[in-house]
């Protein structure tokens, strides 16, 4: 009895917590806007072979009697020169778009974020010299110039792209996480725990942690639309994603052949790329605001 | 008696913030008489701060609104002042300092440069604007806050100055420009012993040279004593006893004041007294009537209903306190 | 060999130096003193004094440079990564200020939990909440706070919790770093009185620290003032505040302001407060004291006095006692 009143109290709880988190979220309605559409483009991007118009359009299909057709009722975006729907394979090249997003910050988080902690934990040591010295060496590369000379040495390619960009993008995390690790590292709840005789493993991942997740989830977020966009810049010259697969990169490379008579079939690939950056840095504000203090 | 230089009148300050309205301030009566030292005491969250900031003009609105009173200063009000009489009034007439010396400070720019823009912006519409004349003005007020070598700590930067030094630039700051009221909010609390002595000690010197009023904000007893004619005691958004310092040490009547008294340590030993239960209502939802009586081991059942207006005890010293309803 | 004495802890001639680029920092500078068992030990001073090193060393977030820190006859002078989990059991802190010391990230439940798993202090998942439970009900805060976060509770409620989290491995030592000086006197009034219940309940020893001599003369049985990283006098509390000798005390006796003609009659009334700490890395020759003390002698400004017994418990670092008693 005793026991399930305080489970419910702790659901209570919970539910509570999770309001105050919405209304910090949801003070900037740009943030809500964000989310939505992120949303929208999860949806459209997951349920891409049910939802669109015409899922054929996605692979090797031609249709040359309804090649290089306007934006009309049949097909909302128009059509490109081999008759394929243009929204449809916006949809299907949000597919690749996210997927390159969450692998490479699947791999990057991780890694960059354990760095960053024991770096920033064990300030002043060698471990934090080594660590350190390594990140500002591939901070010097620019992941973009990197992610091309990979794939145009190896086969061009998708799991190449998303390899390159990942092995430049994790120090951005070490650092983040170094400075706010060495600076909770003086404070005096990891001091206390310290000498209370909390474990190593304990200190970094259970109270100095926690205190970074606010920014580490605002830079993912952030990160997403850069990654999306520097995937779509490699297809764009034709080293990410290969045809017929449908990327928005290589969309946008295709059709600016046919600018400016045939504008849409390069102007409404390039429009989703800035729509998913966008909307991604508005979620990234959004997310920023609600994780930024407990309580209130 | 003369007429007040500063009265608050009724005055209620709120916060919109998540989850409703922080209902701060709730009725706020203060006076100030001409070259008067009065004292405001009040713990942390009772709303000292917020009371001064208001008279100030310097409260963040939105969330803040006033939704109630007025703050007469010399007979105007200071909430319905136009931006020019406002700037008027910061420049010349009233200055605040601040509990943290080092946060009042701008740490890229030396005390030089920050003193003479302070005389610069005090003065723009007097004579005495050449340079030779302001930094002659500088040294001269920072020897009235008895600075060592001010010719040197002109060329320093804050950092470069302790605690206690940056503190009394803040008053040479404040004491350029003011002439009628100057408002110390904890002044030397974040001082060592020692150093908030002199601060203190220093403050009362010059209000008394200059007969500024002086408005002083602390939270414990022991700083106001020797500093103040009168005393105000706040708790949670309103003053709940007022009166001359001396007989309010002596015959604290609100269970609030006693309470705060009797919580004190002394000097004398004898451990100390109890302190009182609980802790500062929360604002969105204050507890009815006095904002006291949850605390209160001489609650009545009036004390839930209504709030209490002052209540006249003796000569200069009211009581919002339902207990001395009655009282002659 | 045993030790017998009554002493919890016992520093001898401790130092503690930091190198720092503007030289070296003598924060503790040689201070020997002993806490008995069941006592509080008040150790008073301004910033910069070094007391709060005293403490940190103790507790072991520093090595010390020289000199030994003794618990109950044992060396303790290493940093807490080499010392016993018994011993962090033994030995606790209660940090000064509650909101840094509580980590933000977590609730209040996870802070109090942590100290019993480390230690083992429980069987399982329902006795910790039992525990904690109890742990809150012994500082008097309410039971449903252990879902709270430490932003959403009050200054003092965070330091009852900080103080919960210190006894809950039943300490014998317990290190009090200024535990109310962020906080107002009646919350501070109820720490204290709730301090020195525990201390008779479960027979525990203060090392307690504050700059507050008003506070000192209530809960200490013994006091020491430090200055520069050296301790100036050493006496009971009661004799302390009848007879202040060493004129450093004097003069941070004189600055307290009371609230009653009855301390005011208590403070000496010749010494005026004057001068300001000087920088730890640029200590004056001689006696640290001698730029703001108003009986400075010639020898003040070359030698450094040493500590000598004045009466019985009463010990004063000053040459203005040296001669006559030497």
């Amino acid at each position: 009895m005793q026991k399930d009143s305080r489970r419910k109290e702790g659901l209570f709880r919970k539910w509570e917590d999770i309001r105050r988190y919405w209304y910090k979220f949801s003070r900037n309605s740009l943030s809500i806007i964000g989310l939505v559409v992120v949303c929208i483009i999860l949806f459209a991007a997951i349920f891409a072979p049910y939802i669109s118009p015409y899922p054929k359009s996605a692979g090797k299909f031609i249709n040359f009697y309804e090649a290089s057709q306007p934006p009309n009722s049949a097909h909302l975006c128009g059509t490109d020169v081999f008759g394929r729907d243009v929204l449809t394979r916006v949809f299907f090249g949000y597919r690749f778009s996210l997927m390159m997003g969450i692998v490479v910050l699947a791999l990057v988080v991780p890694v960059g974020v354990a760095l960053g902690l024991i770096a920033g934990y064990y300030r002043g040591s060698w471990l934090d010299t080594i660590i350190m010295r390594i990140t500002d060496i591939f901070v010097a590369v620019p992941p973009l110039i990197l992610a091309l000379a990979v794939c145009s040495v190896l086969t061009p390619g998708i799991f190449h792209a998303m390899m390159a960009v990942s092995l430049m993008w994790w120090p951005w995390y070490t650092r983040m996480v170094y400075g706010i690790a060495s600076s909770l590292k003086g404070e005096f709840f990891v001091q206390a725990a310290e000498v209370g005789g909390a474990s190593r493993g304990h200190i970094l991942f259970k109270e100095i942690l926690p205190n970074c997740i606010a920014p580490i989830f605002t830079k993912m977020s952030l990160d997403m639309g850069w990654v999306i966009l520097i995937g779509a810049s490699l297809s764009f010259v034709g080293l990410g994603v290969q045809p017929p697969t449908p990327d928005l990169g290589s969309m946008v490379a295709d059709g600016s052949k046919y600018l400016p008579d045939q504008w849409w079939i390069a102007v409404f690939p390039a429009f989703a790329i800035m729509l998913v950056v966008l909307a991604f840095n508005l979620l990234g504000d959004g997310i920023r605001d609600m994780l930024g203090a407990k309580g209130g | 008696m003369a007429k007040p230089l500063l009265e608050i009148k009724d005055m209620y300050v709120w916060f919109k913030v998540f989850g409703g309205i922080l209902k701060v301030l709730d009725g706020v009566n203060f006076i100030v008489y001409p070259g008067e030292k009065v004292g405001l005491v009040g713990e942390m969250g009772c709303g000292k701060t917020t009371t001064m900031k208001a008279i100030m003009r310097i409260l963040p609105m939105p969330p803040a609104v006033i939704p109630r009173g007025e703050i007469l200063f010399k007979g105007q009000d200071i909430l319905k002042m136009k931006q020019v009489k406002l700037q008027h009034l910061r420049k010349k007439e009233i200055s605040m300092i601040f509990q943290d010396p080092t946060a009042a400070l701008n740490p890229v720019f030396t005390i030089g440069t920050q003193l003479q823009d302070t005389i610069r912006f005090a003065e723009k519409s007097g004579k005495n604007t050449e340079k030779e004349g302001i930094r002659t003005r500088a040294i001269q007020v920072l020897k009235e806050v008895s600075l060592p070598d001010p010719e040197r700590v002109l060329q320093n930067y804050p950092l470069q100055l302790s605690g206690g030094m940056r503190q009394r630039v803040c008053i040479s700051m404040a004491l350029v420009s003011t002439n009628e009221l100057l408002i110390a909010d904890e002044p030397g609390t974040s001082l060592d012993v020692t150093i908030k002595d002199q601060i203190l000690r220093l403050l009362k010197e010059l209000a008394e040279k200059r007969n500024t009023s002086i408005i002083l904000i602390s939270h414990a007893l022991g700083a106001v004593r020797g500093m103040t004619d009168r005393l105000y005691v706040m708790y949670a958004g309103s003053m709940v006893e007022v009166a001359k310092t001396k007989e309010l040490f002596a015959h604290p009547l609100h269970p609030y004041s006693q309470g705060l008294l009797a919580a004190t340590p002394r000097l004398t030993g004898g451990g100390i007294g109890e302190g009182i239960d609980g802790r500062i209502p929360e604002y969105i939802n204050p507890p009815t009537g006095c904002r006291f009586h949850p605390r209160c081991k001489q609650a009545m059942p009036i004390c839930k209903d209504k709030k209490p207006p002052f209540f006249k005890v003796g000569k200069d010293h009211e009581v919002a306190c339902f207990l001395f309803q009655n009282h002659r | 060999m045993i030790i017998l004495t009554n002493n919890i802890l016992t520093i001898e001639q401790l130092k503690k130096h930091f190198v720092t680029r503007q030289g070296i920092v003598k924060a503790v500078d040689g201070i020997s003193f002993s806490v008995k068992e069941g006592e509080t030990f008040g150790l008073v001073g301004e910033s910069g004094s070094g007391k709060s090193t005293v403490a940190y060393t103790v507790i072991g977030m520093y090595k010390p440079t020289k000199g030994k820190v003794l618990y109950r006859g044992k060396n303790i002078s290493q940093e807490s990564k080499k010392r016993s989990q018994a011993l962090k059991k033994e030995i606790r802190i209660v940090f000064q200020d509650p909101g840094t010391s509580l980590n933000p990230a977590r609730s209040i439940r996870q802070i109090l939990e942590l100290p019993l798993k480390i230690h083992n202090l429980s069987r399982n998942h329902k006795d910790i909440v039992n525990k904690i439970e109890e742990l809150l009900k012994m500082v008097q805060l309410p039971v449903d706070y252990i879902y709270k976060y430490p932003l959403m509770i009050g200054g003092g409620e965070k330091q009852m919790v900080a103080i919960a989290r210190a006894l809950a491995t039943n300490p014998s030592f317990v290190l009090l770093d200024e535990p109310t000086s962020a906080l107002d006197v009646s919350v501070q009034a109820k720490i204290i009185n709730m301090l020195i219940q525990f201390q008779k309940k479960f027979n525990l020893s203060y090392l307690f620290i504050t700059h507050d001599l008003s506070l000192m003369r209530n809960v200490a049985s013994r006091v020491a003032i430090m200055y520069l990283g050296k301790i100036c006098e050493i006496a009971p509390a009661s004799e302390f505040f009848k007879n202040p000798l060493h004129p450093y005390t004097q003069m941070l006796l004189s600055s307290i302001s009371v609230i009653s003609d009855e301390e005011e009659a208590l403070k000496p009334k010749k010494i005026i407060s004057k001068g300001e700490i000087p920088s730890p890395v640029n200590v004056p020759p001689g006696c640290s004291f001698h730029l703001r003390c108003p009986n400075k002698m010639d020898i003040c400004s070359r030698e450094d006095p040493v500590m000598v017994e004045v009466s019985k418990g009463h010990t004063v670092r000053c040459h203005l006692y040296t001669n006559t008693h030497v």
